[in-house]
């Protein structure tokens, strides 16, 4: 767990819009290591988002180095599975269909490969179902098998769980995780719930906006499975509120 | 307590009852004006005289044929619009280029209506079932065409950007993102253009033909035979509303994900 599996070195983003240019991502060094369970957490427009398009190959066009397995990133692949917010699923295909529709042509045994994911994420009765058919937390289980289905060495999350409602949001979580013990896949998730940034991640690494730099990296020392109930996890969740609201108005916080 | 199913029978009576009500009336309207003599049989015959004819001409067989040879003519040249038009909405919705060499054309082309192709149709092919076909084939081509193109750029990128996060071949992008992503869209534009084909089809027998519904309705009239004219319209009227509703099905089966 001490290889690098994807490195980022002075990237820099900037959009154009309106014939202005706007940095989204200034200068970010990073280096996520194989194996490792990694959130990125910042405020709106802070370039989380971009960020992680970038380490999954949807954005090609940036500045610096980014580089999966020493290899510049500079397109979409297999192995780097993607979550999106949105479950993103064909409403036209059925489950199966949809999970078919991402394998590469010449793979064998599919319908084992899905029968497998499907088990893995707990749904092993939806296979024929239309997505319209799924609740959004089952349709995001989906999303998840589809991806891992492909074999990914990264997944790379963003907001997946934000569409969700609460309860289903933490049972998404705790599943997160759990794929993560068994399939020993390198995760990297994009949020803005700095709950759900640590107890993911063991390392936290927060982002600052305008433009987009890493403002700090936390690392979480903390049991899997965690629990949302020790004071260690409520330490670490305070220490990064206070990264937010540093010095501006910090609301009365409370111990239980 | 009255059972689900009782429930829902009394609601399905009661709007089939409300479907028919306006229909019931102005029949009853039309019957009503003949029997107090507002209108006379040599322009607007009464409801029974036109019972009478449907009788008399489904008895010498004349109905039927020229409802069957107009309905083979919609079929024949609907089936090739839709495979014309098909093929160039696909190539025009997926290649920019193709559509910028081939949109002046389709424009220039577009606001021309079918009948007005009915003279040059007639010098090209003849009055025999070619020159209907063609009529045909432009009245259905533009609808199913257009809304195929419409049904292909309103596909969501977002499936597009997935397509690539899984390193998805273009040939499974088209069969499995583009074309059921405009179905909807392209079902739509068949019901379109096949009424826009009864209607060309009526039309160009009433121009040029000896046989048909349209046909039918120019022989009623230089026989003098109202009742012949109005049984034809209201049969055209029907015919159309019950390929529309076959459509529809087809469309709710082959759109089951809806």
């Amino acid at each position: 767990m001490t290889a690098t599996i994807l490195q980022v070195s002075s990237l820099t983003k900037k959009f154009i819009t309106d014939k202005k240019e706007r940095t989204v991502l200034s200068n970010i060094d990073l280096s996520i290591f194989d194996g490792e369970f990694v959130s990125i957490i910042g405020p709106s427009g802070c370039g989380k988002s971009t960020l992680l398009r970038i380490l999954g190959g949807l954005d090609t066009s940036y500045e610096g180095t980014a580089l999966f397995q020493g290899k510049r990133i500079a397109g979409p692949a297999r192995e780097r599975g993607f979550i999106f917010q949105d479950h993103r699923l064909l409403p036209w295909l059925t489950v199966e269909e949809n999970i078919k529709f991402s394998l590469p042509d010449a793979v064998e045994h599919v319908s084992d490969l899905i029968d497998k994911n499907l088990e893995l994420v707990g749904l092993s009765d939806v296979k024929k179902a239309y997505p319209k058919q799924l609740s959004g937390g089952m349709a995001q289980r989906v999303s998840i098998a589809r991806a891992l289905a492909n074999q990914p060495k990264v997944l790379l999350l963003d907001e997946p769980f934000g569409a969700l409602d609460a309860i289903t949001k933490i049972h998404l979580q705790e599943e997160a995780l759990r794929l993560w013990e068994i399939e020993k896949i390198t995760m990297v998730i994009v949020t803005h719930d700095i709950d759900e940034a640590v107890y993911l991640g063991q390392r936290v690494i927060v982002l600052d906006t305008n433009p987009g730099k890493i403002k700090k990296i936390h690392s979480v020392e903390l049991s899997v499975p965690r629990s949302r109930m020790s004071p260690d996890f409520h330490l670490k969740k305070d220490k990064i509120y206070e990264e937010f609201f540093q010095e501006t108005e910090k609301p009365f916080s409370y111990t239980i | 307590m009255k059972n689900v199913a009782a429930v829902r029978y009394n609601a399905l009576i009661k709007h089939w009852l409300w479907y028919f009500v306006l229909p019931v009336v102005l029949l009853a309207l039309w019957e009503g004006a003949a029997q107090a003599g507002l209108i006379h049989d040599y322009t607007m015959p009464s409801p029974e005289k036109v019972m009478k004819t449907a009788i008399e001409l489904l008895a010498d067989g004349t109905l039927v044929g020229n409802m069957f040879i107009s309905v083979v003519r919609v079929i024949e040249g609907f089936l090739i619009a839709f495979i014309v038009a098909l093929i160039i909405g696909i190539a025009t919705g997926l290649f920019p280029k193709f559509e910028t060499v081939t949109d002046f054309t389709l424009q220039i082309l577009k606001p021309i209506p079918p009948i007005a192709w009915i003279p040059l149709a007639i010098l090209w092919f003849g009055i025999e079932e070619t020159s209907k076909i063609y009529i045909i084939f432009i009245g259905a081509f533009f609808p199913i065409f257009l809304n195929t193109v419409d049904g292909i750029k309103n596909i969501d990128k977002k499936y597009i950007e997935l397509a690539k996060a899984y390193e998805v071949s273009k040939w499974k992008v088209i069969r499995q993102i583009v074309l059921p992503g405009a179905l909807p869209f392209i079902m739509t534009g068949v019901r379109v253009g096949l009424g826009s084909a009864w209607i060309c089809v009526v039309a160009a027998e009433m121009i040029a033909a000896t046989r048909g519904v349209g046909y039918m309705l120019m022989d009623g009239r230089s026989l003098a035979r109202p009742d012949m004219v109005i049984l034809g319209m209201l049969i055209i009227g029907i015919i159309g509303k019950l390929m529309d509703d076959g459509l529809k099905k087809i469309s709710k089966r082959i759109i089951r994900w809806n």
